[in-house]
């Protein structure tokens, strides 16, 4: 459950949540990262640290540049620990939804 | 296929955005909302009361089936306008979460069927996230009760 926590804690970061925007797109370079934010090059490298150790972003080598890109894994996770409270009221409607269809043929 | 129920809930924000497609006209969806043998139905639970109309209000209780009440929640209705919008506050009682405001909109996307949009708003943007992952919590306890169970059997 700890790294979960974790990986909430990292998307709560508006600069965080940006650069997994960026990312979204297509693989980029630290470099090329740093270049969309007016943040201090350091600051960003904090973060792309963390959403790194997190697992959010991976690490790729590419000539004398790293590049990073999502761990699409990482980020269906985020998506499933809403899943089952979306199941939920989507249970609760489909209810509704058949109740009143009976209801509607009863009163036609 | 898109899901007719979607969740839409931003990083650090303190609402969500529950918005759902129904194979019914816009007068039926709308029924379900005020009639209170309607939504004892559909919500599963005994409606104490249910007064859909300004400075009214809702209780709702739960037993299980030896008869103890095991669920209990309250709201005060805010505005009602017939089949476009409920604004009421909904409040789980001895749950420990603070109350929650609720704006529901209904409309008509043709003759046979509707939308609701659901907006709920928490008292902080931790309280919601709590909100959101019972569910996702409530479901990892009962994978781990069925794993026990399973453990106790094999012995």
């Amino acid at each position: 459950m700890n790294l979960r926590r974790d990986v909430f804690q990292a998307i709560a970061d508006p600069t965080r949540r940006a650069i997994l925007m960026l990312l979204a797109a297509q693989s980029m370079s630290a470099g090329a990262i740093a270049a969309n934010f007016d943040t201090a090059r350091p600051t960003v490298s904090k973060h792309l640290q963390i959403l790194t150790e997190c697992e959010l972003l991976k690490q790729e080598q590419q000539g004398r540049e790293i590049y990073y890109h999502l761990n699409p894994h990482k980020m269906k996770e985020i998506a499933d620990f809403i899943e089952p409270f979306r199941q939920m009221w989507d249970e609760r409607f489909n209810k509704l939804e058949a109740i009143m269809k009976n209801y509607q043929a009863k009163n036609k | 296929m898109e899901p007719k129920t979607k969740v839409h809930a931003e990083e650090g924000k303190q609402d969500l955005l529950i918005t759902r497609t129904f194979d019914l006209p816009l007068d039926l969806l709308f029924k379900a909302y005020i009639e209170p043998e309607i939504v004892a139905q559909w919500m599963g639970t005994k409606v104490v009361k249910l007064d859909v109309q300004p400075h009214g209000g809702y209780q709702f209780e739960t037993s299980d089936d030896k008869g103890n009440v095991v669920f209990k929640a309250n709201g005060t209705i805010h505005e009602c306008t017939e089949n476009k919008r409920i604004v009421r506050t909904f409040e789980m009682e001895n749950a420990g979460f603070p109350v929650q405001l609720e704006f529901l909109e209904f409309e008509s996307l043709d003759d046979n069927r509707s939308k609701l949009s659901m907006q709920i708003v928490y008292r902080s943007i931790a309280d919601r996230d709590q909100m959101l992952k019972l569910p996702f919590e409530y479901g990892l306890n009962m994978a781990h009760n069925r794993i026990q169970e399973l453990l106790a059997t094999s012995k």
